[in-house]
């Protein structure tokens, strides 16, 4: 548990405790007065009020959508269940301000519904829902059908042998295993909606302001830290309150399950009902996923002289960029996959050490260091970016034009997904099957590969591909660090997109094509080394 | 029992894992450290950093020039917007990152000055300069280095379709005529956004500023965070635009983005497809700065002479998308067949802009943004 402790005290606690503390400080003296001037005002007030209530929203109707597409990518097999599974996830890392760009185009004027029915949902509080709902929906299917395919679902099946309904077999059995999966998914969905940032901005328009727009504009347009400093202590609290709640219920439900192999427990559908369940999912995810991901595709083939790859072979040039950059654009794939690595490899040791640990102990202490693992996710990257500038700025931890800076930065918000999907995994295995083991004689070590490691490695590839996406695509405190001779892609994105022009525009859609492209080959080749292995168990 | 020595295993791993980490990050920076490190020795350093925004460009050339005649390797650090870039300067106040500041424009200039951000400079060459964009000529803290002039652009087949004659003037702006056919940025998050409610503050006054917005709102105009949404989602003149089916023809922008995009369209078009509104124009002036603090002194005050000389002036204009201070430089042809001559912009002093900004962009945001 020392690593990770360490490792947050270094690079967020001290971090943002030191941002804070300077917009709060005066002359040396605590201004806590500031607090309650900056909560009265109106203006915040609406903030907060709209920041709660659109989290909440678009939580549910997260949930509602994607706990049905969980099931479906649990229990059924069909064809390209794998590919499918790599894509809908590619929303994720995309940069907001592309995913803005194509929503426009199916919600906006002349978009989808508009030449449907005349339906027109741009800057209106459904464009903002329903994008968060393109994001999120990987989150739970990952999250909750990364567990649901471990069910045993013969456990459903003989309470109903004994008795049950479908429904109270379902309700008594299923229920209680997924509820941890359902809670942390439902949590994370809400964190990322309440200090929602591009999206709030994009399809909202200047009329909404989340939180996180707030901080962001206190901090890097006014440079008003007080504000900052208040706002980002109500933040805390407010995702504080989340996960102690989140703590309690989770402690409440959690038991052993019995885990098998998710191959085990996929079946083709049977019957018109599994099939149309099926099918509603699978048109769910073409409308809200797959639609907008083609959107981009198209713009980034439609050129002047009709259909083509100007733009992607444009990016190959460094002259193409007219100087935007010193490489040429399509380095910053190579930038961006090296990045993402040693993301992933430090989320993977940090969170992997933490959940072990959470897992393993109990007490106050170290259910407090949970809900701390969490905050990160719930602290605006201006924060955190400003509070690397004031703290690691002496030698040997003047880090501030260095590189790992960058993957630092993305391994703390990648740390969270690590625990969240570990954790229910690790709970979950039956101690009693490495006593089994060390009765028969097996060493602690080899109790662990035989037992632990097999069940936990599935969740240990989701993990580090949740891990490796949102290295991929974060952008909040990469731009902050990135040196220009060596951006990554949405970093190069929204510089192509700052600029005027018909070839900066297309090779931005070029860029975010290829973004998506790469991020979804790098899930399915981890979905592939798991089914590879998956025959060893 | 087994599970601590589980941990412990876990443990030794992780810190395995960790040390092949720190070896990556040894490999990596190892292009940095032999660069970065050049500039702690002081005198003998052979590397300048210059700190600027995401909008910072040079030819690769013209950077190697400078390089020759000095002995300087530049290292060029980005980060984030023109705003975020000067705050965070301003955070790292005495022990700054880099030697020279570039960035820093006349809107945002006086919260530069009053931190105590920079030493005094002269730069050679300065009487090269045009006076006008020498705000801080008696202190020599920053060194002005280009001009860009915020402005709206028409989408000009829209009104060559309609038969009507393009606005000029903010006056014009207001009128039935062009109702529900602007949209702009917000002035609180985005820098023409604010350079275009500057404008009018500079035309109508303090006090009748908010009358002319209220005339605005009430002919339609509309508000989007930033530019990049504006330009290339709302504005239909933009190559972005016509995908995106926009429909509005008029949108706040520069001066330059006409040639813009003429250079980057394929095949380059004779006439850019967008025009310049000359009427409703507010000059941005960029100043450059020696950081107090900066490792590399000597090779600071050298980048700033380099960044006022001919030959930087006159790569600047095509790498972005700006205009020279220095009076001897020429503009690329690109710029004089293309883009517009705005006689007399509109601006503010940095003062009084530092003085009522905050207030200015409430009172705006009250009246527009609902």
């Amino acid at each position: 548990m020392a690593v990770p402790v360490a490792f947050f005290a270094l690079f967020f606690a001290y971090p943002v405790a030191a941002i804070v503390g300077r917009g709060l400080k005066a002359d040396g003296v605590w201004q806590f007065g500031r607090i309650g001037e900056v909560l009265t005002r109106p203006d915040i007030r609406d903030v907060l009020w709209f920041t709660s209530w659109q989290a909440l929203a678009s939580t549910a109707l997260t949930l509602l959508i994607a706990l049905p597409g969980a099931y479906v990518f649990a229990r059924f097999d069909f064809p390209g269940k794998q590919l499918l599974r790599a894509v809908v996830t590619v929303p994720f890392v995309l940069p907001t301000v592309v995913v803005g760009t194509a929503f426009l185009a199916l919600l906006g004027r002349g978009g989808f519904l508009d030449e449907l029915w005349g339906v027109r949902l741009d800057t209106t509080v459904w464009a903002i829902l329903l994008a968060h709902v393109f994001f999120n929906y990987a989150v739970v299917v990952r999250t909750v059908g990364g567990l649901w395919a471990q069910l045993d679902p013969r456990q459903e099946e003989a309470a109903r042998v004994l008795g049950a309904g479908r429904f109270a077999a379902w309700r008594r059995v299923t229920l209680p295993a997924l509820a941890p999966a359902v809670a942390a998914a439902a949590l994370m969905v809400f964190l990322f909606t309440f200090t929602s940032f591009g999206v709030v901005q994009i399809l909202g328009g200047p009329g909404y302001s989340t939180l996180e727009v707030e901080i962001y504009r206190q901090t890097a347009q006014l440079l008003a830290l007080p504000t900052a400093a208040v706002l980002t202590l109500v933040q805390f609290a407010a995702v504080g309150a989340i996960l102690a709640v989140h703590a309690w219920t989770v402690r409440r439900r959690e038991t052993a399950l019995k885990l098998v192999d998710p191959a085990r427990t996929a079946r083709r559908p049977r019957g018109a009902g599994q099939w149309a369940l099926l099918c509603g999912v699978l048109l769910t995810v073409l409308l809200l996923i797959l639609l907008p991901l083609g959107v981009l595709v198209e713009r980034s083939v439609d050129t002047a002289g009709g259909h083509g790859f100007d733009f992607y072979r444009a990016l190959a040039s460094v002259d193409a960029g007219g100087g935007t950059f010193l490489v040429a654009p399509l380095e910053a794939i190579w930038n961006s996959l090296q990045y993402a690595l040693v993301a992933t490899v430090i989320a993977l040791v940090i969170g992997g050490l933490a959940a072990a640990a959470l897992t393993r102990r109990a007490g106050r202490l170290v259910r407090g260091f949970d809900a701390l693992l969490m905050l990160p996710l719930g602290v605006s990257a201006v924060t955190v970016g400003f509070g690397f500038l004031i703290t690691l700025d002496k030698p040997p931890l003047d880090l501030r034009t260095s590189w790992i800076l960058v993957p630092l930065a993305q391994a703390l918000v990648g740390v969270p997904f690590v625990v969240r999907t570990m954790l229910p995994v690790l709970r979950a295995v039956d101690g009693r099957l490495r006593e089994a083991a060390a009765v028969l004689g097996a060493s602690p070590l080899r109790a662990w590969r035989e037992v632990d490691l097999p069940l936990v490695r599935r969740a240990l590839l989701v993990a580090a591909g949740f891990a490796f996406a949102v290295s991929l695509g974060e952008f909040g405190a990469t731009v902050f660090i990135a040196r220009p001779d060596r951006p990554t892609l949405p970093v190069a994105v929204a510089r192509l997109l700052g600029r005027a022009g018909e070839l900066n525009y297309g090779q931005a859609m070029a860029l975010s094509t290829i973004l998506m492209v790469v991020c979804a080959v790098s899930l399915l080749l981890l979905e592939r080394i798991r089914t590879d292995r998956s025959g060893e168990f | 029992m087994s599970t601590t020595r589980r941990t412990r295993q876990l443990a030794a791993s992780a810190v395995a894992a960790a040390l092949g980490v720190t070896a990556l990050a040894g490999c990596g920076s190892s292009d940095d450290s032999a660069s970065g490190s050049g500039g702690t020795k002081g005198s003998g350093s052979k590397t300048v950093t210059l700190v600027s925004h995401d909008s910072f460009n040079a030819s690769k050339d013209v950077l190697k020039e400078f390089t020759k005649e000095t002995g300087y390797t530049v290292k060029v650090l980005k980060s984030g917007d023109a705003g975020v870039a000067l705050n965070q300067e301003i955070l790292t106040k005495g022990s700054p990152r880099g030697d020279v500041f570039f960035g820093v424009d006349n809107t945002l200039l006086s919260r530069a000055l009053d931190s105590g951000l920079f030493t005094p400079y002269e730069a050679k060459g300065i009487d090269r300069v045009a006076a006008d964009t020498r705000l801080d000529a008696d202190g020599h803290r920053v060194t002005p280095i280009d001009t860009g002039d915020i402005c709206v652009n028409y989408d000009k087949k829209y009104f060559a379709d309609k038969k009507l004659a393009p606005p000029q003037s903010f006056d014009d702006l207001a009128k039935p005529a062009y109702k529900d056919l602007l949209v702009t940025e917000n002035a609180g998050t985005s820098s023409p956004g604010l350079g275009f409610l500057l404008g009018t503050i500079a035309t109508y006054g303090e006090k009748g500023y908010q009358d002319y917005w209220k005339k605005l709102e009430s002919n339609g105009v509309k508000v989007v965070d930033g530019w990049e949404q504006a330009y290339n989602e709302e504005f239909s003149g933009s190559a972005g635009g016509k995908k995106a089916k926009a429909d509005r023809p008029l949108v706040v922008s520069y001066a330059s983005s006409p040639p813009v995009e003429v250079l980057y369209a394929k095949p380059q078009p004779a006439k850019a497809p967008t025009g310049v509104a000359t009427g409703t124009c507010f000059r941005q002036i960029e100043f450059a700065g020696l950081l107090k603090g900066a490792k590399n002194e000597a090779g600071g005050k050298a980048l700033l002479d380099f960044l006022i000389s001919k030959r930087f002036q006159e790569d600047m204009p095509l790498n972005m998308f700006v205009n020279p201070v220095a009076k001897d430089a020429k503009l690329p042809e690109l710029f004089t067949r293309f883009g517009a001559t705005v006689d007399r912009p509109t601006t503010v002093a940095p003062d009084l802009i530092a003085k009522n900004r905050e207030q200015w962009v409430q009172s705006w945001s009250s009246l527009v943004v609902k």
